[in-house]
């Protein structure tokens, strides 16, 4: 166990791509924790989607023992968090079970969108900042600049601000020194009743379920009873230990530390993150003030593409969700598509995290539906129906009004795009709440309905700016709009899995809109199909793709015969990725491809 | 009987070589400057007498001198070839053996020492009767050079045939309609009509790829070309008997209704192919495609099968129904049965009710309506 004095607890804040695996790197191989010829880059990104997208999805935890220029040895702990909005609610949790925070800002591009959300987090959580300039080294840094926006828009001081180079090495030790000397330590007395705060869990396939912990005050040791204080589930210790990054067993953990514990714990769902720890007899009286549990906001179906392959699905969800309690299903009958699952997600890299996975970790191909946010549905009689899928929409003759989500959506971005992000928000139901300007970048802020965002704002937003604006939101609540639902009709048969809530003045365009696309994405057939949209019975849109009048081989002789058979076979798997809907076979990507607008 | 005899046995020789690459070609087929004509004539004499070993006691029905551009062999290679033939084989006297010939002056003055030889038939890959479009194709000759081969070959032959490529560069409907009346009043009996397909791995393909293949016809004008096609062969005389071939009754490809067929086919020279039965399983075989490997291989090892490979029952089902339904005869459904083939009705129907095929007698067929979609009338039924 380590003396309170010795302890420093802290996070990393930083926009994508600003260099916050880096740094962790750096500091781990800087600290001795792990030997060179171990070291991989981005550590901590456990995930082979972490590694490959550059993100971190998880919160990881690693402890480094650090000799200080006074002599003595620090433990610090570090907890990475992910900078993605989606996962917003982790970072904020996290950062209730540390002291401080590195500000990491690159010192060419800036502050940002992300960098803004997630320092506002440190702050809430009352963390000492340390502001850290990174990519110093690059020709394009501007220190001076950065430091003033620091100032400016997130107003803290900079004038100490680190400057490293995380890539290089350049300041690291300078950095080190900063969180022993800046940074406060934790406190806490070892001598009180065991308060741990159960900063996270998840599933391992050795140990069950692993539980990260903070303690608070007293002391936590292996053989302990414990008691989960909300859940008032019961446990006995079997291990704990910390991160060096592996997990390294020790004897106790003392206040300010931050360890594991694992206690033949079946699933993450039997712990509530936030919870408090404590022991079963002798336990504090006061519970920590715990977190709301993070609720999804974005849902779409996921079906296997292949109906047989369902159960498969069934398995890979479960097994999915043991390790991510954010994340809901449950099971859906899609008229058109059969069985599988309605899921919930905490935003679209969430949605897109866990699709890429299931494909590729379970090897299932999927058709996912078009994404939905939830609709508070008020019925006539005072009734509120939550609608998690337009295709669930109760008869219009009892509905009163529907209200749906709205976001705060703040974009910071170069004054040359201004006007192309204005026009987006616009043309996405916002209303403008703020514009103010930093340097040359504009911070606008817009109040826009998510049901607008989910899908493709933030792939619109970084294609109109050329990937120069950067963008976050928060939840503000619900309000009432005129939204109806669209059908798509193909060859005359409604097909579920492309209804859509919208909003009435922007059903025509949008209908004619995904007519179109669907005519683009829907191959030929022998027959003509008509591609319909429709509110109610009345059609608002309608295609029709023609009659295929000639496909076939020209040349067909003695050399061609392997040839054609190979493709035919070839096409017959290709026929798979199909949905046939009556006699119209829908390839698998149309589903979410129909719903991409070129503005 | 074996399910080839159903169909005939026949011959396929090719001879990769042309004097230049035509850039719609997809075909196997080198520009060669100096050919050793003896090292070839006796390879392909070699390779024939080792596949010959596979198939004892057979008649050969046809024999077909395909390319590159057989024309440009020595009319005693073309003899010798033929002469191994008949002593490996039972070669009937009525046997169709047909070369492929370009239409130009030089080789239409070999046109009698190849009728010497033995062949009975020419097919010519005039392409096109005008001089714009031969151009365009990469074509070395003119079209009165081509019509001057053709009256030569007719009266060599009595029977020839010829290509036409059609949905060219620049084409109109009513510029095509023309000139395939032309083409059906210069006294012919069989006609092979293609439109124009941009292939992979050629010069078209390329330069479609890059966007500098410009002036093709669309879709839909390249489907009204076809229809028209139909319409004024259907008026003549020579309906199609095969999608693209067209033939006054009793003229039609003999050595090419074998593939049609699925019978059995030896090839032989550099990348051809052979569907060869050996006691009750039929193989699939392949030679080396690059003529100098292919060559090196004869010498070295006696044949020049880089692949022997056994069809499955299905993959025989597959290959017969997807070469006999582009008959106008269609495919016997028994047949098919036999191979270990089978269709689903509930596909089948359909496509009956549409009118896209018909089914009389257990012969499945085509109708004029489905031949033009046949892919994907073979992509919804297997």
């Amino acid at each position: 166990m380590t003396e309170l004095s010795k302890i420093r607890n802290f996070s990393i804040v930083a926009h994508i791509d600003h260099g916050k695996s880096t740094l962790a790197d750096r500091l781990i191989q800087s600290t001795g924790t792990v030997q060179d010829r171990d070291m991989k880059a981005q550590l901590l990104d456990s995930m082979d989607i972490e590694r490959e997208r550059g993100i971190t999805i998880k919160a990881q935890t690693v402890r480094l023992d650090y000799k200080a220029k006074d002599g003595q040895t620090y433990v610090l702990n570090l907890i990475d968090t992910p900078g993605h909005v989606d996962f917003a609610y982790e970072v904020s949790r996290s950062m209730r079970a540390v002291e401080g925070s590195l500000l990491v800002v690159d010192a060419s591009q800036g502050v940002e969108a992300q960098t803004l959300a997630n320092v506002y987090h440190a702050i809430e959580a009352d963390h000492e900042i340390v502001p850290v300039l990174n990519k110093i080294d690059l020709p394009a840094a501007e220190p001076e600049r950065v430091c003033e926006q620091i100032e400016d828009v997130i107003g803290i001081d900079a004038s100490e601000a680190v400057r490293i180079s995380a890539k290089t090495g350049l300041g690291i030790p300078d950095v080190l020194e900063a969180i022993v000397t800046r940074l406060p330590a934790p406190k806490g007395d070892r001598d009180a009743p065991l308060k741990a705060m159960l900063v996270d869990s998840w599933y391992d396939a050795y140990l069950g379920v692993v539980v990260l912990v903070r303690i608070m005050d007293g002391v936590l040791k292996k053989n302990d009873k414990i008691r989960m204080m909300q859940t008032d589930a019961h446990y006995q210790v079997d291990r704990i230990g910390v991160f060096k990054p592996g997990m390294l067993p020790v004897d106790e953990l003392g206040p300010g530390e931050l360890g594991f514990l694992t206690a033949s714990i079946k699933q993450v769902r039997d712990t509530r993150v936030g919870d408090t720890i404590t022991h079963e007899k002798k336990g504090c009286e006061k519970p920590l003030p715990g977190f709301k549990p993070a609720q999804p906001v974005v849902f779409c179906g996921l079906f296997p593409v292949d109906t047989a392959e369902f159960e498969d699905l069934r398995d890979s969800i479960e097994k999915l969700a043991l390790n991510d309690a954010s994340f809901s299903f449950e099971m859906e009958t899609s008229a058109a598509l059969g069985f599988g699952f309605r899921c919930g997600f905490l935003g679209l890299l969430h949605l897109e995290v866990i699709r890429d996975r299931i494909e590729r970790e379970y090897d299932i191909d999927l058709i996912t539906t078009a994404p939905s946010v939830i609709y508070q549905i008020h019925m006539r009689d005072g009734e509120v129906i939550e609608l998690h899928n337009p295709a669930d929409m109760p008869d219009l003759t009892h509905i009163d009004h529907i209200e749906e989500p709205r976001i705060k959506a703040t974009i910071l971005v170069p004054d040359e795009y201004l006007g192309d992000v204005l026009k987006l928000c616009q043309d996405r139901r916002g209303n403008q709440l703020d514009l103010t300007y930093a340097g040359s970048r504009a911070m606008v802020v817009y109040d826009l309905p998510l049901n607008e965002v989910v899908f493709d704002f933030y792939d619109r937003l970084k294609s109109v700016t050329k990937g120069y604006a950067s963008f976050d939101y928060q939840m503000i609540g619900y309000a009432e709009d005129q939204l109806v639902k669209m059908q798509i009709l193909v060859n005359d048969e409604p097909v579920d899995a492309l209804s859509t809530m919208v909003h009435r003045a922007r059903a025509e365009a949008r209908g004619r809109a995904m007519c179109a696309k669907l005519k683009e994405l829907i191959p030929q057939h022998m027959f003509k199909v008509p591609i319909q949209a429709a509110i109610g019975g009345r059609i608002i849109a309608r295609e029709t793709i023609s009659a295929l009048r000639k496909d076939v081989t020209a040349k067909c002789y003695g050399g061609d015969a392997t040839r054609k058979r190979k493709l035919l076979d070839k096409q017959k798997k290709g026929k798979k990725k199909m949905r046939e809907f009556g006699r119209v076979s829908i390839p698998q990507e149309a589903f979410i491809n129909a719903l991409k607008m070129d503005d | 009987m074996r399910d080839w005899q159903n169909a005939g046995f026949g011959i396929y020789v090719h001879w990769p070589f042309c004097l230049h690459k035509c850039p719609y070609c997809d075909f196997n087929s080198h520009v060669s400057r100096e050919v050793d004509q003896e090292r070839w004539r006796r390879a392909l004499i070699a390779d024939l007498t080792a596949q010959a070993q596979t198939t004892p006691d057979r008649s050969v029905n046809t024999v077909f001198f395909g390319g590159g551009t057989p024309s440009l062999m020595p009319p005693d290679t073309v003899a010798a070839v033929i002469e191994a033939i008949g002593t490996l084989w039972d070669l009937a006297p009525e046997a169709e053996i047909t070369l492929e010939a370009n239409p130009t002056s030089v080789e239409a003055a070999r046109f009698a020492a190849y009728s010497q030889a033995g062949v009975t038939r020419i097919s010519m890959g005039i392409q096109s009767l005008r001089d714009d479009h031969l151009k365009a194709l990469g074509r070395m000759h003119s079209a009165a050079e081509a019509r001057a081969a053709f009256d030569i070959a007719r009266k060599q032959f009595d029977r020839v045939s010829f290509d036409l490529i059609y949905a060219c560069q620049n084409q109109t409907l009513a510029e095509w309609r023309a000139e395939l009346t032309e083409a059906l009043d210069m006294a012919v009996d069989h006609l092979s009509l293609y439109q124009l397909t941009i292939e992979d791995g050629t010069r078209f393909g390329e330069m479609y790829a890059a966007g500098k293949l410009r002036n093709l016809p669309p879709d839909d004008l390249a489907a009204d070309m076809y229809f028209a096609t139909q319409e004024i062969c259907d008026h003549k005389g020579l309906p199609a008997y095969e999608i693209s071939n067209h033939a006054r009754s009793g003229a039609e490809s003999q050595h090419n209704l074998i593939y049609w067929r699925y019978g059995d086919y030896i090839g032989t020279g550099p990348g051809a192919h052979g569907r060869i039965t050996k006691q009750n399983q039929r193989f699939a075989t392949e030679a080396y495609r690059a003529p100098n490997r292919w060559l090196d291989t004869v010498e070295a090892i006696g044949n020049g099968l880089s692949e022997t490979t056994p069809l499955t029952a299905e993959d025989q089902a597959t290959e017969y129904l997807l070469m006999s339904l582009r008959l106008a005869e269609g495919s016997e459904m028994d047949r098919f049965t036999v191979l270990g083939g089978h269709l689903d009705n509930a596909r089948i129907t359909p496509l009956i009710d549409d009118g896209y095929l018909t089914m009389t007698n257990r012969h499945l067929r085509a109708t004029t309506k489905g031949r033009p979609v046949l892919n994907a009338i073979l992509r919804e039924l297997l």
